[in-house]
């Protein structure tokens, strides 16, 4: 007889959980496993809200296991260390993201490519090497295989730098493998939210300039005064963008509703790189002429590597790069995930669960 | 007042002409241009019938601009060579491709990449700078500005040779491109027409392992045993497709029917490519989910610069690299569009016009 969530492990463990797919949250009991030789067992202290928490919670891309706790943008303080960790001491603060376990012996792990891995175990909603399924950071503490873990530099404000650990990483990764990290370049950033605000300080800290294309004529201001962008575009107005045709040598597109790509290839230089991180549920339309008349590509990018992860965040902390968030309780996470779908954020949620998250 | 074909140029020439979009070809008098100090006169030997030519003839892009020559695989002697050419003397074997003017100023003529100068000039159906229309390679003799032609190897025949001219460079470049050239990788090849037994040959001369990827089943005795595949993968065989998911480093995309990418997207690993070179004329569904969980990328290429072109030339003549074709006469021009429609040709019909190209 399959275990309850509260029964299955000997540690104790209380958070929020999505029950079905409303998506509505609500307290939940459940448990942790031991400290295990390499594992380290923190308490959450901040948990960001990703985009990704509101698909899976409501289902939208119909893998969703409920009960569900979800949260991949987790940073903590230490309070206990397995036996074998060297990573982490008690004491020490430690950050996760969207991957807690991989196979560590295929090509890809052996890489640093864990998120590539055709085994990866993502922080919540899969299946851990015991059989029992992940719970993510919108809850009281977690047990963590240190390998998974990130060292969080003592410069960056805890609350930013959570959901670093995932928008942060979204956007970087692909910046550097798609060579689109040298200064002087021109790149476009398709979306002002979580990850396009992140897209443009990164971009901004590696020298290039930035053109940041919304649908929201609105976002200008902020985009340009407080974020750095050198340039925006409102994707509606064909004359803006017809005029800027041809200018940018990569687009970081971080939009997940179903839009049009044909604006976007003309926007490139020759020899252009539109990259997707957002992921539309249904496949889009790709003009053929286009791409091949300016050889042009369009490729996908998905979080990143422990290792990069890593040179991520030490990149965020040379450069002082912290995210814009509003910090919440966790009671008011139904609303905030209710504002989120509508975009009304500036331009992450972070719940402050040491100071909010109450067992019942 | 608008001059007649053959009345607008001083030197007289002789080709076959689409007037239509019924794409019919037939017999048409006009004229080429003096030659200039940087030009060479060409005498046309052999000329290939490419899928594009159909498509110009027919309209079918929508830019026709009637009459059309086509043609833009062609190989010939040069009869005549201007007071400012470098490169070649009266005799030698050229051959000339898809373009035969650009600015020569921008960035892209700058690095040796006059296909992706905003200002290409095609060897047919484009204005040349002197504002006339430009006729491609199913005629007698073209004059061309020497930076567009190509020294033709002389250890490559002329008529497997001519074809090299837009097929051949346009897989050569994305390969390079792209970095399909690691000995040892896998590249798939979609399409096996004039295109895709091109990329084969040259997949198995770059040392990598080919699988040719096909809707036609019947075509795989000829894929291995003729073009060196190492395998062949039907699209419509569910069990085979999937057992060979996640195994390509690379594929290229020659298909010019509207096709789904999601099954070639699937062949890919982790960083795979898929390159297309064919032109569907409407755009493809592209879905995004395989992009991003496995960091891959769908790309375009479109033929090459002069200088690639010249190399990927030297290379076929190195490695013994030609296309397969059937020679035709001029007059079976006609017929080999329809049968090309069909893909009725192991791999590419060649006019032989010196010896069909009658008055």
């Amino acid at each position: 007889m399959a275990m309850s969530s509260e029964n299955e492990h000997p540690v104790k463990a209380f958070g929020w959980a999505a029950r079905d797919s409303s998506g509505h949250l609500s307290p939940f009991k459940f448990s942790r496993r031991a400290t295990q030789e390499k594992d380290v067992t923190f308490k959450v202290l901040y948990c960001g809200i990703c985009h990704s928490d509101l698909h899976n919670v409501k289902n939208e891309w119909g893998i969703t296991s409920y009960p569900v706790i979800p949260g991949h943008e987790i940073v903590g303080v230490v309070t206990e260390v397995g036996a074998k960790v060297t990573k982490f001491k008690v004491g020490d603060k430690v950050g996760v993201g969207c991957m807690v376990g991989s196979c560590r012996s295929c090509a890809n792990c052996k890489d640093n490519l864990e998120n590539y891995c055709p085994k990866m175990i993502l922080t919540y909603g899969t299946k851990y090497y015991d059989g029992t399924i992940t719970h993510g950071g919108y809850s009281d503490i977690m047990v963590l295989d240190e390998h998974f873990g990130i060292k969080i530099p003592d410069n960056l404000p805890l609350d930013g730098s959570a959901l670093i650990l995932c928008a942060g990483i979204t956007v970087y990764s692909p910046l550097k493998y798609y060579g689109l990290d040298k200064a002087g370049m021109h790149l476009g950033v398709v979306g002002l939210g979580g990850l396009g605000h992140m897209a443009v300080k990164f971009a901004k800290a590696m020298g290039l300039k930035v053109t940041v294309i919304s649908t929201s004529p609105n976002k200008k201001k902020e985009a340009m005064e407080h974020l750095g962008a050198d340039e925006f575009l409102v994707s509606r107005n064909t004359e803006e963008m017809q005029f800027a045709m041809d200018t940018m040598d990569g687009i970081i597109d971080t939009v997940s509703a179903v839009h049009s790509l044909l604006p976007l290839i003309g926007l490139l230089k020759n020899n252009g790189k539109l990259v997707m991180v957002g992921a539309p549920e249904k496949p889009l339309e790709l003009p053929i002429m286009p791409l091949l008349l300016g050889r042009k590509i369009v490729g996908g990018s998905n979080i990143g590597g422990i290792k990069e992860t890593q040179e991520m965040i030490d990149f965020a902390a040379k450069h002082n790069i912290v995210a814009d968030i509003e910090v919440i309780p966790m009671d008011y996470v139904n609303t905030a995930m209710e504002r989120l779908s509508k975009a009304d954020v500036k331009y992450r949620f972070v719940i402050d669960i040491a100071n909010s998250l109450k067992p019942i | 007042m608008a001059k007649s074909p053959d009345q607008e140029h001083p030197c007289k020439a002789f080709g076959w002409a689409a007037r239509d979009k019924s794409g019919l070809l037939s017999p048409l008098c006009f004229s080429r241009r003096e030659n200039g100090d940087e030009d060479v006169t060409i005498k046309i030997l052999f000329c290939g019938v490419c899928h594009s030519d159909l498509h110009v003839a027919k309209n079918e892009w929508g830019f026709t601009n009637y009459p059309v020559v086509p043609g833009h695989e062609m190989v010939g002697t040069v009869m005549k060579v201007g007071s400012d050419v470098k490169k070649f003397k009266v005799g030698e074997r050229v051959g000339v491709g898809v373009i035969v003017g650009s600015c020569k100023k921008c960035e892209s003529c700058q690095q040796d990449l006059e296909n992706y100068c905003p200002q290409t000039i095609f060897t047919y159906n484009s204005h040349y700078t002197d504002g006339t229309k430009t006729y491609g390679g199913y005629s007698d003799m073209i004059v061309v500005d020497e930076r567009y032609v190509l020294r033709f190897p002389d250890n490559l025949p002329l008529e497997g040779g001519a074809p090299l001219l837009c097929a051949g460079i346009t897989v050569y470049s994305p390969m390079k491109y792209y970095g399909m050239t690691e000995p040892g990788k896998h590249l798939g090849v979609a399409g096996l027409g004039g295109l895709g037994h091109v990329a084969v040959k040259m997949g198995k001369a770059f040392g990598l392992k080919v699988t040719v990827i096909s809707s036609s089943p019947k075509k795989e005795t000829e894929a291995i045993e003729r073009l060196g595949a190492d395998s062949f993968l039907v699209t419509s065989d569910p069990a085979k497709m999937k057992a060979a998911l996640g195994t390509m480093d690379y594929i290229i995309d020659t298909v010019s029917a509207v096709h789904p990418l999601l099954p070639l997207l699937s062949l890919l690993k982790l960083n795979g490519k898929l390159v297309t070179v064919g032109l569907p004329d409407k755009p493809l569904e592209l879905p995004i989910f395989p992009l991003v969980l496995g960091r891959k990328l769908v790309g375009g290429s479109d033929i090459g610069g002069m200088k690639e072109t010249q190399e990927m030339l030297d290379f076929c003549a190195k490695h013994g690299i030609a296309a397969d074709v059937e020679v035709i006469q001029m007059d079976y021009i006609n017929t080999a569009m329809e049968r090309l429609a069909k893909s009725d040709v192991r791999y590419r019909f060649v006019i032989d016009v010196a010896s069909s190209l009658s008055q």
